[in-house]
Protein backbone atom coordinates (compact mmCIF):
# COMPACT_ATOMS: atom_id res chain seq x y z
CA UNK A 1 0.00 0.00 0.00
CA UNK A 2 1.90 3.37 -1.11
CA UNK A 3 0.53 6.93 -1.20
CA UNK A 4 0.38 7.49 -5.51
CA UNK A 5 1.57 10.67 -7.52
CA UNK A 6 -0.72 13.77 -6.50
CA UNK A 7 -1.08 11.94 -3.64
CA UNK A 8 0.07 12.64 0.52
CA UNK A 9 -0.20 11.43 3.72
CA UNK A 10 -2.27 13.97 6.38
CA UNK A 11 0.53 13.79 8.49
CA UNK A 12 3.67 11.65 7.39
CA UNK A 13 4.77 11.25 10.54
CA UNK A 14 1.59 9.07 11.57
CA UNK A 15 2.96 6.38 9.14
CA UNK A 16 5.81 3.48 8.60
CA UNK A 17 7.77 5.12 5.28
CA UNK A 18 8.35 2.41 2.95
CA UNK A 19 5.86 0.02 0.32
CA UNK A 20 3.76 -1.14 2.69
CA UNK A 21 2.55 1.60 5.00
CA UNK A 22 1.31 1.04 8.40
CA UNK A 23 0.52 3.01 11.34
CA UNK A 24 3.76 4.24 13.76
CA UNK A 25 3.85 4.57 17.17
CA UNK A 26 6.28 4.55 19.75
CA UNK A 27 7.01 1.83 22.82
CA UNK A 28 8.74 2.74 26.11
CA UNK A 29 12.13 1.08 26.77
CA UNK A 30 11.07 1.42 30.35
CA UNK A 31 8.05 0.29 30.72
CA UNK A 32 6.72 -1.30 27.21
CA UNK A 33 3.18 1.42 26.79
CA UNK A 34 2.97 2.09 23.19
CA UNK A 35 1.29 5.15 21.81
CA UNK A 36 0.36 6.19 18.39
CA UNK A 37 0.95 8.33 17.37
CA UNK A 38 4.85 8.25 17.82
CA UNK A 39 5.66 10.38 20.99
CA UNK A 40 9.17 11.68 22.85
CA UNK A 41 7.77 10.29 25.92
CA UNK A 42 5.86 7.88 27.92
CA UNK A 43 2.60 9.08 29.10
CA UNK A 44 2.60 6.06 31.71
CA UNK A 45 6.03 6.48 33.23
CA UNK A 46 7.52 9.74 32.14
CA UNK A 47 10.52 8.11 30.17
CA UNK A 48 12.15 10.01 27.57
CA UNK A 49 13.44 6.25 26.10
CA UNK A 50 10.84 6.00 23.35
CA UNK A 51 11.69 3.95 20.32
CA UNK A 52 9.55 3.99 17.12
CA UNK A 53 6.95 0.76 16.16
CA UNK A 54 5.25 -0.39 13.42
CA UNK A 55 1.85 -1.09 14.72
CA UNK A 56 0.13 -4.11 13.42
CA UNK A 57 -2.38 -3.61 10.13
CA UNK A 58 -5.11 -5.62 11.45
CA UNK A 59 -7.09 -5.70 14.69
CA UNK A 60 -10.74 -5.58 15.84
CA UNK A 61 -13.58 -2.94 16.87
CA UNK A 62 -13.23 -1.39 20.56
CA UNK A 63 -15.95 0.75 19.80
CA UNK A 64 -17.47 3.15 17.21
CA UNK A 65 -19.93 5.57 16.13
CA UNK A 66 -20.74 7.70 12.95
CA UNK A 67 -19.96 11.45 12.39
CA UNK A 68 -23.85 12.16 11.75
CA UNK A 69 -23.29 16.59 11.05
CA UNK A 70 -20.14 18.10 9.45
CA UNK A 71 -17.69 19.24 12.24
CA UNK A 72 -16.11 22.77 12.15
CA UNK A 73 -12.98 23.66 10.51
CA UNK A 74 -9.87 22.39 11.06
CA UNK A 75 -12.22 19.51 9.73
CA UNK A 76 -11.45 19.97 5.69
CA UNK A 77 -13.40 17.84 2.94
CA UNK A 78 -14.47 17.66 -0.34
CA UNK A 79 -17.98 18.68 -1.59
CA UNK A 80 -21.08 17.96 0.15
CA UNK A 81 -20.26 16.71 3.83
CA UNK A 82 -21.00 12.66 3.80
CA UNK A 83 -20.87 11.09 7.44
CA UNK A 84 -18.16 8.79 8.34
CA UNK A 85 -17.44 5.71 10.70
CA UNK A 86 -15.66 6.61 13.65
CA UNK A 87 -13.68 3.91 15.96
CA UNK A 88 -11.12 2.67 18.30
CA UNK A 89 -9.16 -0.33 17.04
CA UNK A 90 -7.74 -2.62 19.42
CA UNK A 91 -4.14 -3.49 17.49
CA UNK A 92 -2.89 -5.70 20.68
CA UNK A 93 -0.11 -3.28 22.26
CA UNK A 94 -2.58 0.01 21.91
CA UNK A 95 -5.73 0.98 20.96
CA UNK A 96 -6.13 3.76 17.92
CA UNK A 97 -8.81 6.17 17.32
CA UNK A 98 -9.60 6.20 13.67
CA UNK A 99 -12.00 6.70 10.76
CA UNK A 100 -14.32 3.39 9.64
CA UNK A 101 -15.08 3.00 5.94
CA UNK A 102 -18.62 1.81 7.31
CA UNK A 103 -20.79 4.56 7.75
CA UNK A 104 -24.07 2.20 8.41
CA UNK A 105 -24.10 1.66 12.12
CA UNK A 106 -26.07 -1.10 11.95
CA UNK A 107 -23.12 -2.96 9.89
CA UNK A 108 -20.65 -2.25 12.84
CA UNK A 109 -19.96 -4.94 15.52
CA UNK A 110 -17.31 -4.16 18.75
CA UNK A 111 -15.28 -7.32 18.24
CA UNK A 112 -15.30 -7.13 14.30
CA UNK A 113 -11.96 -7.65 12.91
CA UNK A 114 -10.75 -4.62 10.81
CA UNK A 115 -7.71 -3.97 8.29
CA UNK A 116 -5.87 -0.84 7.57
CA UNK A 117 -6.32 1.07 4.51
CA UNK A 118 -5.29 4.42 3.11
CA UNK A 119 -8.74 6.68 2.20
CA UNK A 120 -9.30 10.29 0.40
CA UNK A 121 -9.46 13.17 3.32
CA UNK A 122 -9.34 16.00 1.61
CA UNK A 123 -8.15 17.77 -1.85
CA UNK A 124 -5.38 20.31 -1.40
CA UNK A 125 -5.79 23.63 -3.37
CA UNK A 126 -2.99 22.30 -5.87
CA UNK A 127 -4.93 19.44 -6.47
CA UNK A 128 -3.19 16.96 -4.39
CA UNK A 129 -5.52 14.52 -3.14
CA UNK A 130 -4.50 13.98 0.57
CA UNK A 131 -4.89 10.73 2.24
CA UNK A 132 -5.83 9.28 5.91
CA UNK A 133 -5.55 6.04 7.52
CA UNK A 134 -9.03 4.25 8.01
CA UNK A 135 -10.10 0.82 9.07
CA UNK A 136 -12.37 -1.30 6.98
CA UNK A 137 -13.78 -4.82 7.23
CA UNK A 138 -11.92 -8.12 5.91
CA UNK A 139 -7.67 -8.71 6.15
CA UNK A 140 -7.06 -5.42 3.73
CA UNK A 141 -3.93 -4.36 1.85
CA UNK A 142 -2.26 -3.89 4.97
CA UNK A 143 -1.76 -7.79 5.32
CA UNK A 144 -0.70 -8.03 1.81
CA UNK B 1 -12.31 20.71 62.72
CA UNK B 2 -12.52 23.90 61.10
CA UNK B 3 -15.16 24.06 58.08
CA UNK B 4 -15.99 26.32 55.56
CA UNK B 5 -19.72 27.25 54.66
CA UNK B 6 -21.99 28.26 51.66
CA UNK B 7 -23.52 31.56 53.13
CA UNK B 8 -24.88 33.30 50.31
CA UNK B 9 -25.79 32.24 46.33
CA UNK B 10 -26.78 33.63 43.21
CA UNK B 11 -27.16 32.45 39.56
CA UNK B 12 -28.14 34.66 36.24
CA UNK B 13 -30.40 32.11 34.00
CA UNK B 14 -28.66 29.42 31.43
CA UNK B 15 -29.52 29.98 27.69
CA UNK B 16 -28.97 32.88 25.69
CA UNK B 17 -29.43 35.86 27.01
CA UNK B 18 -28.82 38.21 24.13
CA UNK B 19 -27.22 41.85 24.45
CA UNK B 20 -25.57 40.68 28.01
CA UNK B 21 -21.73 40.14 27.85
CA UNK B 22 -20.95 36.72 29.94
CA UNK B 23 -19.41 39.21 32.04
CA UNK B 24 -22.23 41.24 32.92
CA UNK B 25 -24.21 37.39 33.98
CA UNK B 26 -21.39 37.25 36.50
CA UNK B 27 -21.61 40.61 38.04
CA UNK B 28 -25.13 39.97 37.61
CA UNK B 29 -24.60 36.71 39.76
CA UNK B 30 -22.51 38.34 42.21
CA UNK B 31 -24.49 40.62 43.24
CA UNK B 32 -27.66 38.28 43.92
CA UNK B 33 -24.92 35.85 45.64
CA UNK B 34 -24.28 39.09 47.86
CA UNK B 35 -27.47 39.97 48.72
CA UNK B 36 -28.31 36.44 49.89
CA UNK B 37 -25.82 36.76 52.31
CA UNK B 38 -26.95 40.05 53.77
CA UNK B 39 -23.51 41.42 52.24
CA UNK B 40 -22.05 44.15 50.14
CA UNK B 41 -18.75 43.74 47.92
CA UNK B 42 -16.44 45.35 50.22
CA UNK B 43 -16.93 42.97 52.71
CA UNK B 44 -15.61 39.88 50.54
CA UNK B 45 -11.97 39.84 51.19
CA UNK B 46 -10.49 37.56 48.27
CA UNK B 47 -12.09 35.73 45.25
CA UNK B 48 -11.19 32.70 42.84
CA UNK B 49 -13.31 32.54 39.21
CA UNK B 50 -13.01 32.07 35.93
CA UNK B 51 -14.57 31.32 32.01
CA UNK B 52 -13.35 30.05 29.84
CA UNK B 53 -14.81 32.09 26.82
CA UNK B 54 -16.11 35.52 28.17
CA UNK B 55 -13.37 36.86 29.52
CA UNK B 56 -10.90 37.44 32.73
CA UNK B 57 -13.21 37.12 35.86
CA UNK B 58 -11.03 39.62 38.04
CA UNK B 59 -12.14 41.88 35.42
CA UNK B 60 -15.53 41.57 37.48
CA UNK B 61 -13.70 44.50 40.07
CA UNK B 62 -14.74 47.40 37.70
CA UNK B 63 -17.82 46.19 37.95
CA UNK B 64 -18.03 45.40 41.32
CA UNK B 65 -16.16 47.67 43.36
CA UNK B 66 -12.52 48.57 43.27
CA UNK B 67 -11.12 47.60 46.24
CA UNK B 68 -8.01 46.20 46.56
CA UNK B 69 -8.95 42.75 47.51
CA UNK B 70 -7.17 39.40 45.83
CA UNK B 71 -8.62 38.03 42.66
CA UNK B 72 -7.30 35.06 41.32
CA UNK B 73 -8.58 33.97 37.44
CA UNK B 74 -8.83 30.04 37.44
CA UNK B 75 -8.53 28.68 34.28
CA UNK B 76 -9.03 24.70 34.47
CA UNK B 77 -11.49 23.97 31.29
CA UNK B 78 -14.03 22.47 32.31
CA UNK B 79 -13.21 21.81 36.38
CA UNK B 80 -13.16 25.81 36.04
CA UNK B 81 -15.75 26.17 38.33
CA UNK B 82 -14.60 23.09 40.79
CA UNK B 83 -10.85 24.14 40.58
CA UNK B 84 -12.16 27.84 41.75
CA UNK B 85 -14.06 26.64 44.68
CA UNK B 86 -11.78 24.44 45.71
CA UNK B 87 -8.97 26.64 46.15
CA UNK B 88 -11.32 29.37 48.22
CA UNK B 89 -12.31 26.55 50.56
CA UNK B 90 -9.04 26.16 51.16
CA UNK B 91 -8.02 30.25 51.34
CA UNK B 92 -10.62 30.01 54.87
CA UNK B 93 -9.50 26.57 55.90
CA UNK B 94 -5.85 27.74 55.83
CA UNK B 95 -7.05 30.67 57.62
CA UNK B 96 -5.87 32.87 55.61
CA UNK B 97 -9.10 34.60 54.90
CA UNK B 98 -12.58 34.46 56.83
CA UNK B 99 -15.03 35.30 53.88
CA UNK B 100 -14.31 34.87 49.82
CA UNK B 101 -16.60 34.63 46.90
CA UNK B 102 -16.40 32.06 43.59
CA UNK B 103 -17.50 33.07 40.67
CA UNK B 104 -17.91 31.06 37.53
CA UNK B 105 -19.49 32.49 34.13
CA UNK B 106 -19.42 32.20 30.37
CA UNK B 107 -20.88 32.89 27.17
CA UNK B 108 -19.63 30.11 24.00
CA UNK B 109 -21.05 30.64 20.40
CA UNK B 110 -23.62 28.53 18.79
CA UNK B 111 -22.24 24.65 18.03
CA UNK B 112 -20.37 22.07 19.42
CA UNK B 113 -16.97 23.22 20.91
CA UNK B 114 -14.29 23.88 18.88
CA UNK B 115 -10.76 22.91 20.54
CA UNK B 116 -7.59 23.53 18.90
CA UNK B 117 -5.47 20.31 18.95
CA UNK B 118 -2.25 21.86 19.11
CA UNK B 119 -3.66 23.15 22.26
CA UNK B 120 -3.50 19.80 23.67
CA UNK B 121 -0.29 18.62 21.86
CA UNK B 122 -2.02 16.68 19.04
CA UNK B 123 -1.09 17.08 15.27
CA UNK B 124 -3.48 19.05 12.70
CA UNK B 125 -3.99 15.99 11.56
CA UNK B 126 -6.40 15.65 14.29
CA UNK B 127 -8.64 17.91 13.31
CA UNK B 128 -8.32 17.96 9.81
CA UNK B 129 -9.65 14.41 9.17
CA UNK B 130 -12.39 14.85 11.67
CA UNK B 131 -11.40 13.65 15.22
CA UNK B 132 -11.28 16.71 17.00
CA UNK B 133 -15.18 16.13 18.64
CA UNK B 134 -16.64 15.89 21.91
CA UNK B 135 -19.95 14.71 20.92
CA UNK B 136 -17.89 11.22 19.13
CA UNK B 137 -15.99 10.90 22.43
CA UNK B 138 -18.98 10.41 24.06
CA UNK B 139 -20.66 8.56 21.77
CA UNK B 140 -17.57 5.94 21.68
CA UNK B 141 -17.48 5.68 25.49
CA UNK B 142 -21.20 5.14 26.08
CA UNK B 143 -20.80 2.56 22.68
CA UNK B 144 -18.07 0.55 25.05
CA UNK B 145 -19.94 0.83 28.19
CA UNK B 146 -23.30 -0.89 26.46
CA UNK B 147 -21.52 -3.66 25.45
CA UNK B 148 -19.97 -4.23 28.69
CA UNK B 149 -22.87 -2.90 30.74
CA UNK B 150 -25.82 -3.62 28.62
CA UNK B 151 -27.31 -0.22 28.38
CA UNK B 152 -30.82 0.38 26.21
CA UNK B 153 -31.46 3.50 24.10
CA UNK B 154 -34.27 3.67 26.07
CA UNK B 155 -32.31 4.00 29.10
CA UNK B 156 -30.70 7.03 27.16
CA UNK B 157 -33.68 8.71 26.21
CA UNK B 158 -35.21 8.56 29.62
CA UNK B 159 -32.26 10.67 31.15
CA UNK B 160 -32.62 13.12 28.87
CA UNK B 161 -36.55 13.03 29.36
CA UNK B 162 -35.97 13.43 32.98
CA UNK B 163 -33.48 16.38 32.46
CA UNK B 164 -35.94 18.08 30.77
CA UNK B 165 -38.91 17.46 33.01
CA UNK B 166 -36.50 18.86 35.95
CA UNK B 167 -36.13 21.93 33.39
CA UNK B 168 -39.28 22.45 32.65
CA UNK B 169 -39.34 23.12 36.75
CA UNK B 170 -36.52 25.58 37.05
CA UNK B 171 -36.77 28.93 35.83
CA UNK B 172 -33.63 29.50 35.55
CA UNK B 173 -32.93 26.80 32.63
CA UNK B 174 -32.68 26.95 28.96
CA UNK B 175 -34.76 24.15 28.32
CA UNK B 176 -38.10 24.28 29.86
CA UNK B 177 -40.18 22.32 27.50
CA UNK B 178 -40.84 18.31 28.24
CA UNK B 179 -40.31 16.20 25.38
CA UNK B 180 -41.00 12.57 25.44
CA UNK B 181 -38.99 9.67 25.02
CA UNK B 182 -40.03 8.62 21.52
CA UNK B 183 -39.39 12.36 20.39
CA UNK B 184 -35.88 12.14 22.05
CA UNK B 185 -35.07 9.16 20.39
CA UNK B 186 -36.40 10.73 17.12
CA UNK B 187 -34.41 13.84 17.00
CA UNK B 188 -31.98 13.66 14.88
CA UNK B 189 -28.66 11.54 15.05
CA UNK B 190 -25.81 13.55 15.93
CA UNK B 191 -23.14 10.69 17.14
CA UNK B 192 -24.87 6.96 17.05
CA UNK B 193 -26.45 5.91 19.49
CA UNK B 194 -27.10 9.82 21.02
CA UNK B 195 -29.53 11.78 19.22
CA UNK B 196 -29.57 15.85 19.51
CA UNK B 197 -32.43 16.19 22.36
CA UNK B 198 -29.36 13.64 24.18
CA UNK B 199 -26.84 16.22 24.08
CA UNK B 200 -26.31 19.55 25.91
CA UNK B 201 -25.30 22.83 24.03
CA UNK B 202 -22.60 24.99 25.02
CA UNK B 203 -24.55 28.26 26.34
CA UNK B 204 -24.40 31.27 28.88
CA UNK B 205 -25.09 31.29 32.37
CA UNK B 206 -22.98 32.54 35.54
CA UNK B 207 -23.22 31.21 39.37
CA UNK B 208 -21.27 32.74 42.40
CA UNK B 209 -20.71 31.71 45.62
CA UNK B 210 -20.25 33.24 49.20
CA UNK B 211 -18.08 31.17 51.32
CA UNK B 212 -16.91 31.65 55.04
CA UNK B 213 -15.97 30.55 58.36
CA UNK B 214 -18.29 27.37 59.36
CA UNK B 215 -18.58 28.89 62.38
CA UNK B 216 -19.34 32.37 61.66
CA UNK B 217 -22.05 31.03 58.99
CA UNK B 218 -24.90 31.75 61.66
CA UNK B 219 -24.64 35.63 61.06
CA UNK B 220 -26.03 35.04 57.64
CA UNK B 221 -29.65 34.97 56.58
CA UNK B 222 -29.91 31.87 55.12
CA UNK B 223 -29.66 28.32 56.35
CA UNK B 224 -25.76 27.41 56.09
CA UNK B 225 -24.48 24.40 53.74
CA UNK B 226 -21.08 23.42 54.39
CA UNK B 227 -18.35 22.33 52.27
CA UNK B 228 -17.40 18.89 53.71
CA UNK B 229 -15.06 18.04 51.07
CA UNK B 230 -13.91 19.23 47.61
CA UNK B 231 -11.45 17.18 45.24
CA UNK B 232 -10.44 17.70 41.44
CA UNK B 233 -8.70 15.12 39.86
CA UNK B 234 -6.87 14.22 36.36
CA UNK B 235 -7.02 11.55 34.40
CA UNK B 236 -4.30 8.50 34.91
CA UNK B 237 -2.52 6.38 32.27
CA UNK B 238 -5.38 3.88 30.98
CA UNK B 239 -8.49 5.38 31.32
CA UNK B 240 -11.22 6.68 28.38
CA UNK B 241 -10.66 10.36 28.15
CA UNK B 242 -11.65 12.96 25.27
CA UNK B 243 -9.41 13.69 22.66
CA UNK B 244 -7.13 10.96 22.32
CA UNK B 245 -5.88 9.54 19.38
CA UNK B 246 -4.90 6.42 21.26
CA UNK B 247 -5.85 4.05 24.69
CA UNK B 248 -3.97 1.87 26.73
CA UNK B 249 -5.04 -1.95 26.45
CA UNK B 250 -4.58 -1.85 30.55
CA UNK B 251 -8.04 -0.12 31.57
CA UNK B 252 -7.66 2.42 34.68
CA UNK B 253 -10.60 4.26 36.46
CA UNK B 254 -11.48 7.42 35.43
CA UNK B 255 -10.26 10.76 36.95
CA UNK B 256 -14.38 11.07 38.09
CA UNK B 257 -13.92 7.56 39.99
CA UNK B 258 -10.72 9.21 41.67
CA UNK B 259 -12.06 12.33 42.53
CA UNK B 260 -15.55 10.82 43.98
CA UNK B 261 -13.55 8.31 46.31
CA UNK B 262 -11.25 11.05 47.38
CA UNK B 263 -14.20 13.25 48.45
CA UNK B 264 -16.26 10.70 50.06
CA UNK B 265 -13.23 9.62 52.14
CA UNK B 266 -12.54 13.41 53.20
CA UNK B 267 -16.39 14.00 54.00
CA UNK B 268 -16.20 10.47 55.83
CA UNK B 269 -19.51 9.87 54.05
CA UNK B 270 -20.50 7.11 51.32
CA UNK B 271 -22.40 7.15 48.53
CA UNK B 272 -25.45 5.80 50.41
CA UNK B 273 -25.63 8.75 52.51
CA UNK B 274 -26.11 11.23 49.60
CA UNK B 275 -29.39 12.64 49.54
CA UNK B 276 -29.29 14.39 46.56
CA UNK B 277 -26.62 14.41 43.15
CA UNK B 278 -25.90 16.46 40.31
CA UNK B 279 -23.12 14.91 38.00
CA UNK B 280 -22.03 15.68 34.65
CA UNK B 281 -24.58 15.26 32.04
CA UNK B 282 -22.94 16.61 28.73
CA UNK B 283 -25.51 13.57 27.26
CA UNK B 284 -27.38 11.33 28.58
CA UNK B 285 -24.49 7.90 28.01
CA UNK B 286 -22.23 10.57 30.49
CA UNK B 287 -24.89 10.70 33.59
CA UNK B 288 -25.13 7.21 33.14
CA UNK B 289 -21.82 6.36 33.30
CA UNK B 290 -20.79 8.70 36.26
CA UNK B 291 -23.69 7.71 38.32
CA UNK B 292 -21.62 4.20 38.49
CA UNK B 293 -18.18 6.26 38.25
CA UNK B 294 -18.70 8.30 41.52
CA UNK B 295 -20.15 4.89 43.35
CA UNK B 296 -24.07 6.21 43.69
CA UNK B 297 -24.66 2.56 41.95
CA UNK B 298 -22.49 -0.36 40.34
CA UNK B 299 -22.15 -0.45 36.47
CA UNK B 300 -25.25 -2.19 35.21
CA UNK B 301 -27.88 -1.02 37.32
CA UNK B 302 -28.66 2.40 35.55
CA UNK B 303 -30.41 0.66 33.11
CA UNK B 304 -33.65 -0.14 36.38
CA UNK B 305 -33.15 2.93 38.20
CA UNK B 306 -33.21 5.28 35.54
CA UNK B 307 -36.16 3.46 33.86
CA UNK B 308 -38.09 3.05 37.06
CA UNK B 309 -37.87 6.60 37.72
CA UNK B 310 -35.40 6.11 41.08
CA UNK B 311 -32.87 9.06 39.53
CA UNK B 312 -36.08 11.43 39.44
CA UNK B 313 -36.98 13.75 42.36
CA UNK B 314 -39.61 12.11 43.62
CA UNK B 315 -37.36 8.52 43.37
CA UNK B 316 -34.79 6.98 45.40
CA UNK B 317 -32.12 8.67 43.94
CA UNK B 318 -32.66 12.14 42.75
CA UNK B 319 -29.91 12.93 39.61
CA UNK B 320 -29.99 16.57 38.33
CA UNK B 321 -32.53 17.74 40.13
CA UNK B 322 -32.32 21.30 38.13
CA UNK B 323 -32.22 19.34 34.86
CA UNK B 324 -28.35 19.23 34.42
CA UNK B 325 -26.46 20.28 30.87
CA UNK B 326 -29.38 18.92 29.35
CA UNK B 327 -31.52 21.26 30.24
CA UNK B 328 -29.18 24.21 31.70
CA UNK B 329 -26.76 24.11 28.72
CA UNK B 330 -23.12 24.54 28.98
CA UNK B 331 -21.11 27.31 30.28
CA UNK B 332 -18.13 25.94 30.97
CA UNK B 333 -16.65 28.62 33.62
CA UNK B 334 -20.43 28.02 35.65
CA UNK B 335 -21.42 24.31 35.23
CA UNK B 336 -19.79 23.06 38.69
CA UNK B 337 -20.90 25.95 40.47
CA UNK B 338 -24.08 25.71 38.69
CA UNK B 339 -24.52 22.01 40.62
CA UNK B 340 -23.23 23.16 44.01
CA UNK B 341 -26.14 26.17 43.81
CA UNK B 342 -28.96 23.66 43.12
CA UNK B 343 -27.78 21.90 45.90
CA UNK B 344 -27.48 24.30 48.39
CA UNK B 345 -30.85 25.43 47.04
CA UNK B 346 -32.12 21.59 47.54
CA UNK B 347 -30.72 21.30 51.31
CA UNK B 348 -31.93 24.74 52.69
CA UNK B 349 -35.44 23.75 50.94
CA UNK B 350 -35.58 26.41 48.76
CA UNK B 351 -35.97 24.18 45.66
CA UNK B 352 -40.07 24.90 44.85
CA UNK B 353 -41.42 22.82 42.18
CA UNK B 354 -38.42 21.00 42.03
CA UNK B 355 -37.38 20.22 45.68
CA UNK B 356 -36.74 16.64 46.74
CA UNK B 357 -39.11 15.74 49.37
CA UNK B 358 -37.96 14.49 52.72
CA UNK B 359 -35.85 17.50 53.68
CA UNK B 360 -32.61 16.19 52.29
CA UNK B 361 -29.54 16.79 53.94
CA UNK B 362 -26.09 15.80 52.10
CA UNK B 363 -25.65 16.93 48.51
CA UNK B 364 -23.32 15.66 46.15
CA UNK B 365 -21.66 17.41 42.83
CA UNK B 366 -19.30 15.78 39.98
CA UNK B 367 -18.23 17.41 37.27
CA UNK B 368 -16.05 16.31 34.06
CA UNK B 369 -14.68 17.36 31.04
CA UNK B 370 -11.43 18.23 28.81
CA UNK B 371 -9.27 17.02 28.70
CA UNK B 372 -9.71 14.57 31.61
CA UNK B 373 -10.46 16.12 34.51
CA UNK B 374 -12.92 15.73 37.19
CA UNK B 375 -14.02 17.42 40.44
CA UNK B 376 -16.18 16.15 42.96
CA UNK B 377 -18.05 18.12 46.45
CA UNK B 378 -20.28 17.28 49.29
CA UNK B 379 -21.87 19.18 51.13
CA UNK B 380 -24.56 18.76 54.32
CA UNK B 381 -26.74 20.93 56.34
Amino acid sequence: MTAATGTRLVDPALFTSGADVRLRGSTCSDCTATTFPAGSSCPRCGSEAMTAVTLPGTGTIWSFTVQHFEPKPPYRADGEFAAYGVGYVDLGPVIVETRLTETDPGRLHIGDQVALRLVPAFTDPDGTQVLTFAFGPGAGEGDR
Amino acid sequence: MMRVAIVGIGIHPFGRTEGVSGRAQGAFAARAALADAGLRWQDIQFAFGGSYSAGDADSLVSDLGLTGAPFMNVANGCATGGSALNAARNAILSGQHDLGMVIGFDKHPRGAFNTDPASLGIGDWYGETGLMLTTQFFALKIQRYRELHGISTQALAAVAEKALANGALNENAWRREPHSRQSILDSAMVNYPLTQYMFCSPGEGAVALVLARGDSAHRYPATPVFIEAAVMRTRRYGSFEVFSPCLSPQAAPGPTAEAAAATFEAAGLGPRDIDVAQVQDTESGAEIMHMAETGLCKDGEQEHLVLSGATRIGGAMPVNTDGGCLANGEPIGASGLRQVYENVLQLRGQAGPRQVPGEPKTGFTQVYGSPGVSACTIVTR
